[in-house]
């Protein structure tokens, strides 16, 4: 799976979450773009991707994640 | 596939709840309900799942969260937010991890004791403190160890973890069976569900504090939700089953009773002999048993005549074996019993016809079924028909519904004349009484059962209902109808609330099994009396409207009262002047107070 490809995942991950078909994420969206992300809702981003990408984040993975090209650069940290 | 469905896909669920909440509130047709949701493990997702579940099951939930891991302070100290929220129910969300302390292989006999003593009392102090807010409480249990230091013996040794943990569990349900208005929702039962390392995952703990894996937390809730959306009369009731491949093996109108497989002596068979056999027991709960089934009426009988079948004839109300469309007979059957037919779970194996009653009767459940030695569990993991009282009344329903087929029998003898003189020939009795202790427990299990006849849906608790039994202030009646074809138990009850001479009739339900015998009227007519005793001059009574309550919409009028307002939500206000010019209305029975 090419960056790209994550990227789009990543984006459909958030667009099901927060139930906005129009969400459009860089790499800079964090938590304070987008008015529901909350620590709630990372964790249910957190476990949407795991199921997607098939991976399982440990402990330190998921620790100081700050926007949306943290959780993109995890991914393909993990799936490499 | 519905939400409730056992093989609902739950990761989808996590990821799609925002949607899935936005087009259950939209479908509408929602009872509002609080619900308190008490912190031992995070609460948040716990809520947003519950959420979920309940409006599937026709509940729109408000929450009340309390501090994380505070359920002992939050319950035994409230600062006066939880009173304040008035929880309907309430659900203490704790988990193995909330045990203060565990025994180790050190720990001497005595301090295991205490030990336990004081856990125990811990989460015994916290449920009735809950109690005491006058509503449900719904309480885990606790998820096993998964580490046994002491390898097997840790299960027999009682400084063992796992030990001491099934021992409070088997506490907690002593105390669930002792105590009135507690429910246990059984994470040790979800964590082997699941399996034990699948549950229970140490990064949702040690990360989010979650009581197991995210992606069983919908299951958890589902669990907890089974459980409440049951205390608010939200279960399914009946179950229409097809025959062929459903009930047994093979095409009974092609292979006859006798090559049919069913019984023990094959394989086949014996799954099939066994799903029968869960179906009996849920019968035995109160759940109606109705046969859908496209086949000759005499055929589909000749197999239930087999010595072997677990299920007889007389095991089920209505039996549709003919050529109709299933829908059709399903809505006929509902009609027959006075069920709505989203109160109906539909069996069938055959994936044609599941379509078609989905397409045609969308409330109506439609598990999905593979092999017969998965049925048990497609029903079962389900939680339509989860039990949360279990009265000798449940086991007679089935006798009670097939007395009132008789009863229809005799009112079709009189087709063409009088329908009192029907009413007259069923020598009906009622008896009525204020609420009482003896027959508490059925009357709150019926207050929050009833759907069609109830002209306000309010629910009571048992705690509330207890609360009511010789109040100064309210007026309060339960009424059993009896007649020459057995007893109906008890049927119908009526809460009014006094103030100076004006009497407001809070709640008046009455069961379906006894629509169109007047015995609506007989309790008004006691009603009258006890109110004229009472000093009252003036009733009022309110119609607030749900999609099921419309058959009493109007119901105050024909007893008279005058239409007084109305807003523009449906919700009426009747009342009625003249108490004193008051005749009787129920000639039909004789009347017993006790």
């Amino acid at each position: 799976m090419d960056n790209q490809m994550i990227f789009d995942a990543v984006q459909e991950i958030f667009r099901d979450n927060f139930d906005d078909d129009t969400l459009v994420l860089t790499r800079e969206t964090c938590a304070d773009d987008i008015e529901d992300w909350d620590s709630l809702e990372q964790i249910n981003l957190l476990t949407a991707m795991e199921k997607k990408f098939a991976i399982k984040f440990k402990l330190e993975d998921v620790r100081g994640l700050k926007n949306v090209g943290d959780l993109l650069d995890l991914v393909v940290r993990l799936t490499a | 596939m519905e939400l409730w469905d056992a093989g609902f896909d739950t990761g989808a669920l996590l990821a799609k709840k925002k949607r899935y909440k936005r087009t259950l509130r939209e479908a509408g047709g929602l009872v509002p309900k609080k619900v308190a949701v008490l912190s031992g493990a995070t609460v948040g997702a716990t809520q947003d799942m519950l959420e979920v579940y309940l409006l599937a099951a026709g509940i729109d939930p408000t929450f009340h969260l309390g501090g994380y891991g505070l359920f002992y302070e939050n319950l035994l100290f409230d600062d006066g937010t939880l009173a304040a929220f008035a929880p309907d129910v309430i659900y203490i969300h704790t988990c193995l991890h909330n045990i203060k302390r565990l025994p180790a292989p050190a720990d001497t006999p005595a301090e295991v004791e205490a030990l336990f003593a004081a856990e125990l009392a811990r989460f015994t102090v916290a449920a009735k403190a809950a109690l005491g807010f006058g509503c449900p409480v719904v309480l885990n249990n606790f998820d096993l160890p998964t580490a046994r230091v002491l390898g097997n013996r840790d299960g027999t040794d009682p400084r063992g973890k796992l030990r001491f943990v099934r021992r409070l569990n088997e506490a907690l349900a002593s105390l669930a069976e002792a105590t009135p208005n507690l429910y246990i929702n059984d994470l040790a039962y979800l964590q082997a569900q699941c399996g034990m390392d699948a549950f229970s995952d140490p990064t949702a703990w040690y990360a989010y504090k979650y009581p197991c894996a995210i992606d069983k937390l919908p299951l958890l809730a589902k669990s907890a939700a089974a459980i409440i959306k049951s205390l608010f009369g939200r279960n399914k009731k009946a179950l229409a089953l097809d025959l062929d491949n459903t009930l047994w093996g093979g095409v009974i109108g092609d292979d006859g009773p006798e090559g049919i497989a069913l019984g023990n002596e094959t394989p086949t068979g014996m799954a099939y002999t066994a799903f029968q056999q869960y179906l009996k027991e849920l019968g035995q709960t109160g759940v109606l048993l109705n046969v859908d089934s496209k086949n000759e009426l005499a055929n589909a009988e000749a197999g239930f005549a087999r010595p072997d079948s677990v299920l007889k004839r007389e095991d089920f109300i209505a039996f549709k074996a003919n050529w109709q469309p299933k829908s059709e007979n399903l809505s006929a059957m509902a009609k027959e019993i006075n069920l709505l037919p989203d109160s109906f779970v539909f069996v069938d194996d055959n994936p044609a016809e599941r379509e078609i009653i989905r397409q045609q009767l969308p409330g109506v459940a439609v598990p999905e079924l593979s092999a017969p030695e998965e049925y048990i569990r497609a029903l079962d993991r389900a939680g339509w028909f989860e039990v949360t009282t279990l009265s000798a009344d449940d086991a007679n329903r089935t006798a009670m519904y097939r007395q009132n087929a008789q009863r229809a029998t005799v009112e079709a003898s009189f087709a063409g004349g009088s329908y009192t003189d029907y009413l007259k020939s069923l020598a009906m009795t009622g008896e009525f009484g204020h609420f009482d202790a003896p027959h508490a427990e059925r009357i709150t299990q019926l207050i929050n059962k009833t759907n069609q006849f109830n002209l306000t849906t309010r629910r009571y608790s048992a705690a509330e209902v207890e609360g009511l039994i010789d109040s100064p202030t309210h007026l309060t009646l339960y009424g059993r109808l009896t007649d020459r074809f057995g007893d109906n138990g008890i049927v119908t009850a009526l809460i009014g609330s006094l103030a100076g001479d004006t009497l407001t009739i809070d709640l008046w339900v009455m069961s379906c099994r006894t629509f169109k015998r007047e015995l609506e009227f007989a309790l008004f007519d006691q009603l009258v009396a006890d109110a004229r005793a009472a000093g009252v001059k003036r009733m009022v009574g309110r119609y607030l409207p749900t999609p099921k309550n419309l058959p009493v919409k109007d119901f105050y009028a024909t007893l008279g009262f005058a239409l007084t307002g109305e807003t523009a939500d449906g919700a009426a206000t009747y009342t009625l002047d003249n108490l004193e010019g008051y005749a009787p209305r129920c000639t039909t029975m004789e009347i017993r107070r006790v």
